[in-house]
């Protein structure tokens, strides 16, 4: 077991690493490059930006310049903001959990719900209510997340004026109620699509576990249909949702970055959005690396929790 | 003589591949069919029967609700008829749409087929890499690329295939996995053919079932990244019309003219549903194992 956690614990790094070299790549290929919003204020001259460049260590090969970058992270260092030079580790600090919040309870909302319709569309497989629930999945993950979100705000916020539009809290009122508000819209728009694809999967899982013989048995000792339902499928048919809650970790975090700027909630998306508007590369960095470094721990602990769980994985 | 010899005649299904059959009596993909190719008609046909031009200005007709002054779907904060950018901006998404999928399926198919067919190192560097591409939120790494580059349509469907040509890598790596080691892919290697004949004439035409499914699910998730990234601003810019950027003002006027949020919203909806409703289709179509599900 031990064995089988440290080598994916290894192919995870090593991951990291790729996914680094990548993400510097991109930023610093792209044309333009971090000196661009130099080149736009007026008066600059060619020299002055080429001072700006050595003074940065931006002329250096890019070769260079990444393995200094990854050696600073490496020690926490992730360099410091353009924008109002604060380290970018602290910039992104605070914004890490309104995102985590919001993720959190679209994921616990859309478990909890895509589960349950996923088992009765198994336990009730082809009738009137499966079939709809097919359909309606498959329109949801149509669905643009930001648009469902408008939708939402002209409904709850504008006609009804149930629900507050947007921010995570009123100025002036800290209370969990204040909170519970803010964050019920926002956190039922971004779990809409996860809701499908549970539904879907759990539904699958759940028909694999039906036909095997440990169901049967179960039946056959005479216990009752919702005791086998309970202990004996549901259970089961959790396992490899495990992995897939791991897999949708991209999905939700990027559905997370629309759905915040729709409500403007202050959260990682929001500073994406923000910093790449402000040209702010050591934090569009920053924050590339935290959402991929978040998705592989996601995976990294999906896998290890399935191991735990189902020890023969680990014997693969 | 010859009479007595020829056999009953069997009769012939109408349209003789099956897969092509079973796709043709599925009924979701039929209705995703059906809304493609109506929205398609609608995006192409519909500017010609439109009173307005879609740049024309009207700035005493601003705001105009649905059905009124002639515009079926009211007017935006300049007074140009919504219809009529819808449908402008329709033909621009699906362009993208389409070329996406041109250009993600051809990577992802080369990508997979040679990973699938070498194996070994070349295999593991390859789908490590896809797997470091899957690891980042595709809105984020597809930002990233946008707000640097001159986004135009082009451009944009470019940056949309790179960071959709995974899935169509990893898909065809295990197709292709699994073929390799058949009779045909054999007798391929004992004719001496090359290594290029039998992955692109022997080993792809055979997986071609799950590439054409794949492929027309991207189309579906290309729409949706275009519509993100042009709502937020980092997409195709205005004045080119697409569904996503005509969004990207909607929200500031959802009070007072909730049209311009609703109508193009539900354009990408049915765009992508019917995609999606297609993609199901040919998934079952192309796999006679999933008819028991």
């Amino acid at each position: 077991m031990l064995r089988y956690i440290l080598s994916r614990f290894g192919q995870s790094l090593l991951l990291l690493l790729i996914v680094s070299f990548i993400g510097f790549a991109v930023l610093n290929l792209a044309p333009g490059g971090p000196l661009s919003q130099f080149a736009l204020s007026p008066g600059m001259t060619q020299e002055q930006i080429d001072k700006i460049a050595a003074q940065m260590g931006l002329d250096r090969p890019l070769i260079v310049q990444y393995f200094d970058w990854l050696q600073h992270m490496l020690v926490g260092d992730w360099g410091t903001s353009y924008r109002d030079g604060q380290p970018v580790l602290h910039v992104i600090e605070s914004h890490l959990f309104a995102t985590l919040l919001l993720m959190g309870t679209a994921t616990s909302i859309s478990i909890t719900l895509g589960s349950t319709i996923g088992i009765f569309s198994a336990l009730r497989r082809r009738s009137v209510f499966d079939y709809a629930m097919t359909v309606a999945s498959m329109v949801a993950l149509s669905i643009p997340t930001f648009w469902f979100g408008l939708i939402a705000i002209y409904i709850f916020a504008l006609n009804l004026g149930w629900l507050p539009a947007g921010n995570m809290y009123t100025v002036g009122d800290g209370s969990v109620l204040n909170y519970l508000k803010h964050l019920i819209m926002p956190a039922c728009v971004l779990a809409l699509v996860d809701v499908a694809v549970w539904s879907r999967y759990m539904r699958t899982s759940t028909l694999n576990v039906i036909n095997q013989d440990f169901v049967r048995t179960a039946r056959a000792k005479g216990l009752t249909r919702r005791r086998v339902l309970f202990k004996h499928i549901v259970g089961n048919s959790l396992v490899p949702m495990i992995t897939l809650a791991g897999l949708q970790l991209p999905m939700v975090l990027g559905g997370a970055l629309v759905t915040e700027t729709v409500f403007t909630w202050p959260g990682m998306g929001r500073l994406f959005l923000d910093s790449l508007g402000y040209s702010d590369y050591p934090v569009v960095m920053g924050l590339l690396m935290a959402s991929a470094m978040l998705v592989l721990i996601g995976n990294l602990a999906a896998d290890i929790a399935v191991a735990l769980i189902d020890p023969r994985i680990a014997l693969e | 003589m010859t009479a007595a010899t020829t056999t009953p005649p069997v009769r012939q299904p109408f349209i003789k591949s099956r897969a092509l059959r079973r796709f043709l009596s599925h009924k979701l993909a039929m209705i995703g069919l059906f809304m493609v190719l109506g929205l398609t008609f609608a995006c192409f046909v519909g500017p010609y029967l439109l009173p307005y031009d879609e740049l024309y200005i009207d700035l005493r007709a601003r705001f105009a609700p649905p059905g009124t002054g002639g515009h079926i779907f009211g007017t935006d904060p300049l007074g140009r008829d919504l219809a009529a950018r819808l449908f402008h901006a329709g033909q621009i998404s699906m362009a993208v749409g389409f070329a996406v999928m041109v250009i993600a399926t051809t990577v992802g198919s080369v990508v997979g087929v040679v990973s699938g067919y070498y194996g070994g190192k070349i295999s593991a560097v390859l789908m490590r890499v896809v797997d470091a591409f899957l690891s980042f939120p595709s809105v984020f790494l597809l930002l990233a690329l946008a707000a640097f580059i001159q986004p135009g349509p082009v451009m944009i469907a470019v940056i949309i295939s790179a960071t959709s040509w995974m899935e169509v890598a990893r898909i065809v790596e295990a197709e292709v996995k699994s073929l390799r080691n058949q009779d045909f892919v054999q007798a391929a290697h004992m004719l001496g053919l090359s290594g290029r004949w039998i992955m692109f004439r022997e080993l792809l035409p055979n997986a071609i079932g799950p590439i054409i499914v794949a492929a027309s699910l991207t189309v579906a998730r290309a729409i949706l990244l275009e519509a993100y990234i042009s709502f937020l601003g980092y997409g195709i810019q205005p004045p080119l019309p697409s569904w996503g950027n005509l969004l990207n003002g909607a929200q500031q006027y959802l009070g007072s003219a909730p049209w311009l949020a609703i109508v193009p919203g539900l354009a990408i909806t049915i765009a992508v549903t019917g995609f999606n409703f297609i993609g199901d289709g040919l998934r079952d179509a192309f796999d006679s194992r999933a008819q028991g599900q």
